[in-house]
């Protein structure tokens, strides 16, 4: 297929979207894609939103790194309120809104706890949007550690995506520091159990 | 195997591969990983974070001058700081190969403004190369340290932060070793204005061949195609041409100063109409009017401000096939990015918002404090213009005025204006805020650390004695984390009829050495809270509210930096170990 595929990683500064975003990309490199990933840093790491593009495809160039919203196969949010503010990138017929049910209120906004919109699971199910919505944080403390709620993500993800599991396997060996690689699997293998 | 690079990370493997020998610059973003990544994997580079873009601009010049492969790398308002040098370079002309990268920022994603550096090559008579993607970062650097040689002069290689921060696939290579240049100590070369007369005709003669060779540059490469439409781009536009309009014909232009008339004149000929697709202002666009061709179309359809994307150049062009997102249909709370737990600036900015002071801010983290919840930053311009703007709104007859700059900052280009102040009797209130970090791009070393950029130890810049001998009398430095002791030497320096410095000093929290120590979190010990809410007040962002209204402390975020202990009445906050 002629296709260019696109995701969009969305999350809050520290939770590690860029992480999977590159995990992502370089499962695609070995898997012969051709790949482009974007993202903006600077201030953005002091707990701001975060969002990193990846686009890969078989045959074609890709071009932009940048994708447009209304085009991603897949959304994914770390968390819920991120999810919602890029779910307009999804392609509205055909992808999907993979998000980890998990709420980081926002640290320096008035009212947040008020403002913030809990139900956003419902809501997007409302637009009729296919949304998938699995308590990845919650698994990653089960598992030991909250923080590798990416990780479970990721692992969801990649039922989602046209990557052989050794590619994944490959791809977690040689990218994670090997004191974290065993848990890390673990966490992955979660991720792919719980859609 | 291709390499899936940065397009930083390509830009460094680039100036490896050409056997480059110094890189010096100063960290920004969109330009900072360039040296990091050289640090990291190639350090017979010699990378070194300098005091500021114009001391890196010219210990590259020096180097280059004196034979050998010269990499500069800053942000595009870097280049304002190392504009002197800059200007002046072209005349003598270079003898190894010397490029500075100029990292512009459409968008200003991290920056104080929009500025398209294209105008101050053209002004400083020094050629650009301005690669598409991240394969030409490394192809370009490579060609411009080459080319830098051959017509002697020194080149720019100009990015965006779309370009510097995209990953692709990159072929590379191995280092090839450029042999020294030649270097005679030759006044009528490298000296006074009266020989620089002779040189300015030659300045002139090298925009001409330079001129003539950007005709065949392989770099601006026409792709003609039978369709009424033809687009003149450069940079990451390209990309974003290629995806929207694949059957347009296109000159995509690698080399943006000196621009090739004839092949740009050609182009429009074969083209009812032309569209001018490049980010920032209209560089092409002026020169391409200028030269007479009336059918194109640019700025009017795709504007000047902020960056480009696919989904902007289809609304410009009003194409079908757009894809049609879904609207979420509700305005979402933001989520600003604010300073870190246990961050050392907070308690200064706690301190300034209780004081009700104009604050004159700098570039660095600390400009968060213009956000709630402490709105306590009224400007913030450029690199050291606290000190300046400070001492100017006092002789404007406004009191309670106080500056704050980083340390990274302060040695950048805070020291002149501080000893002009000491030198024309003003009255100043500083604070230097010390974490011994260049914070906002990642925690790089600075001579305030007392290490340089590999980790090794080296001279620590002593803040105080630097102050001192500038002849400053009232020099006050205090632990930033002891909140009455700032307000008591903000109070005192306010007081000072004179020229005072506060210096708050603490490491930054980001710094690894700080990050990973093992450290005892505090605790709220309910049965002693009285839910008084002064702890709130502080704002840490790791101090939550349980539904009965006690604090609670997040122990895997607390830093244990103790202010929230320190406001504590009953003493209810202790460290965890003590209160179990």
């Amino acid at each position: 297929m002629n296709k260019t595929h696109g995701l969009m990683f969305a999350g809050v500064g520290g939770q590690g979207a860029l992480l999977i975003a590159e995990l992502t990309s370089l499962a695609a490199v070995q898997e012969g894609y051709d790949v482009k990933q974007t993202e903006v840093h600077g201030v953005s790491q002091r707990g701001g939103s975060v969002e990193t593009h990846v686009r890969f495809s078989r045959f074609a160039k890709v071009r932009s790194p940048i994708v447009t919203p209304g085009e991603a196969d897949v959304v994914i949010g770390l968390e819920k309120l991120e999810a919602l503010r890029f779910a307009h990138f999804v392609q509205p017929e055909t992808g999907v809104i993979l998000v980890n049910d998990y709420e980081i209120i926002p640290g320096s906004v008035t009212d947040a706890e008020k403002l913030y919109p809990h139900e956003t699971i419902e809501f997007l199910r409302s637009k009729n949007l296919r949304v998938m919505a699995l308590p990845a944080s919650q698994i990653a403390k089960t598992l030991g550690d909250g923080r590798m709620a990416n990780v479970v993500l990721l692992g969801a993800l990649s039922t989602l995506l046209p990557f052989q599991p050794a590619t994944w396997q490959k791809t977690l060996s040689f990218r994670l520091p090997s004191k974290y690689l065993e848990a890390n699997q673990r966490a992955f293998e979660a991720g792919r159990k719980a859609i | 195997m291709p390499e899936f690079l940065l397009g930083n990370e390509a830009i460094a493997r680039g100036a490896w591969e050409a056997g480059v020998k110094f890189v010096s610059g100063y960290p920004g973003t969109p330009s900072t990983e360039i040296i990091e990544t050289l640090v990291k994997r190639f350090p017979e580079t010699n990378p070194r974070w300098a005091a500021n873009e114009k001391v890196a601009f010219e210990e590259g010049m020096g180097v280059a001058i004196g034979g050998l492969r010269v990499l500069v790398t800053m942000k595009h308002v870097g280049l304002n700081v190392a504009a002197d040098a800059f200007m002046v370079f072209p005349y003598a002309g270079t003898n190894g190969g010397f490029v500075v990268v100029s990292a512009d920022d459409p968008g200003m994603h991290s920056s104080q403004n929009e500025q398209d550096n294209r105008y101050l090559a053209r002004m400083g008579k020094t050629p650009i190369l301005e690669p598409s993607d991240a394969q030409e970062c490394r192809d370009f650097t490579m060609a411009a340290l080459e080319l830098s040689e051959q017509f002697s002069s020194p080149f720019m290689l100009r990015t965006t932060t779309r370009l510097a921060h995209h990953k692709g696939l990159v072929e590379v290579g191995e280092r090839n070793e450029a042999s020294q240049k030649e270097f005679t100590a030759d006044p009528k070369r490298f000296s006074v204005p009266i020989y620089r007369r002779a040189l300015r005709p030659k300045v002139e003669c090298r925009i001409e061949a330079l001129t003539a060779y950007s005709e065949t540059c392989p770099f601006n490469r026409v792709e003609h195609a039978e369709n009424p439409i033809g687009v003149i781009t450069s940079g990451v536009a390209y990309q974003y041409v290629k995806e929207v309009m694949p059957a347009a014909g296109v000159l995509r232009l690698g080399m943006t100063f000196p621009l090739p008339p004839n092949l740009l004149r050609d182009f429009c000929a074969h083209y009812q109409t032309v569209y001018i697709v490049e980010e920032g202002e209209p560089f092409i666009e002026e020169y391409v009017l200028s030269l007479g061709v009336t059918n194109v179309v640019g700025k009017a359809l795709f504007g000047v401000m902020d960056e480009y994307s696919p989904a902007r150049l289809r609304q410009a062009l009003n194409l079908a096939d757009a894809p049609k997102p879904f609207s979420v249909g509700v305005n979402l709370m933001q989520r600003p990015p604010m300073m870190c737990v246990g961050c050392g600036h907070r308690t200064v900015f706690a301190a300034l918002r209780q004081l009700k002071v104009i604050v004159a801010g700098d570039i660095g983290c600390y400009t968060l404090g213009a956000l709630p919840p402490y709105e306590a930053e009224h400007t913030t311009f450029c690199m050291g213009a606290s000190i300046g703007t400070a001492v100017g709104l006092e002789r404007a007859g406004h009191k309670r005025v106080v500056a704050v700059i980083g340390d990274s900052t302060f040695i950048h280009s805070g020291i002149p204006p501080l000893i002009d102040a000491v030198y024309n009797g003003d009255r100043l209130t500083l604070i230097i805020l010390d974490n011994s970090a260049t914070g906002m791009t990642g925690g790089q070393p600075n001579p305030a650390a007392g290490k340089n950029v590999l980790g090794e130890a080296t001279h620590k810049l002593n803040l105080e004695a630097v102050c001192r001998a500038m002849g400053v009398e009232k020099v006050d430095a205090v632990d930033t984390w002891r909140r009455k002791e700032i307000v008591r030497a903000l109070n005192a320096a306010l007081a000072y009829e004179g020229v005072a410095v506060v210096i708050a000093r603490g490491p930054c929290q980001q710094l690894p050495e700080i990050k990973h120590q093992n450290r005892i979190p505090f605790t709220v010990d309910n049965e002693l809270c009285t839910r008084c809410e002064a702890c709130f007040k502080v704002w840490c962002p790791a101090i939550k509210k349980t539904e009965d209204g006690f604090p609670f402390i997040v122990a895997a975020e607390c830093v244990s930096c103790t202010v929230c202990a320190q406001v504590c009445q009953p003493d209810a906050i202790r460290l965890l170990e003590v209160a179990a």
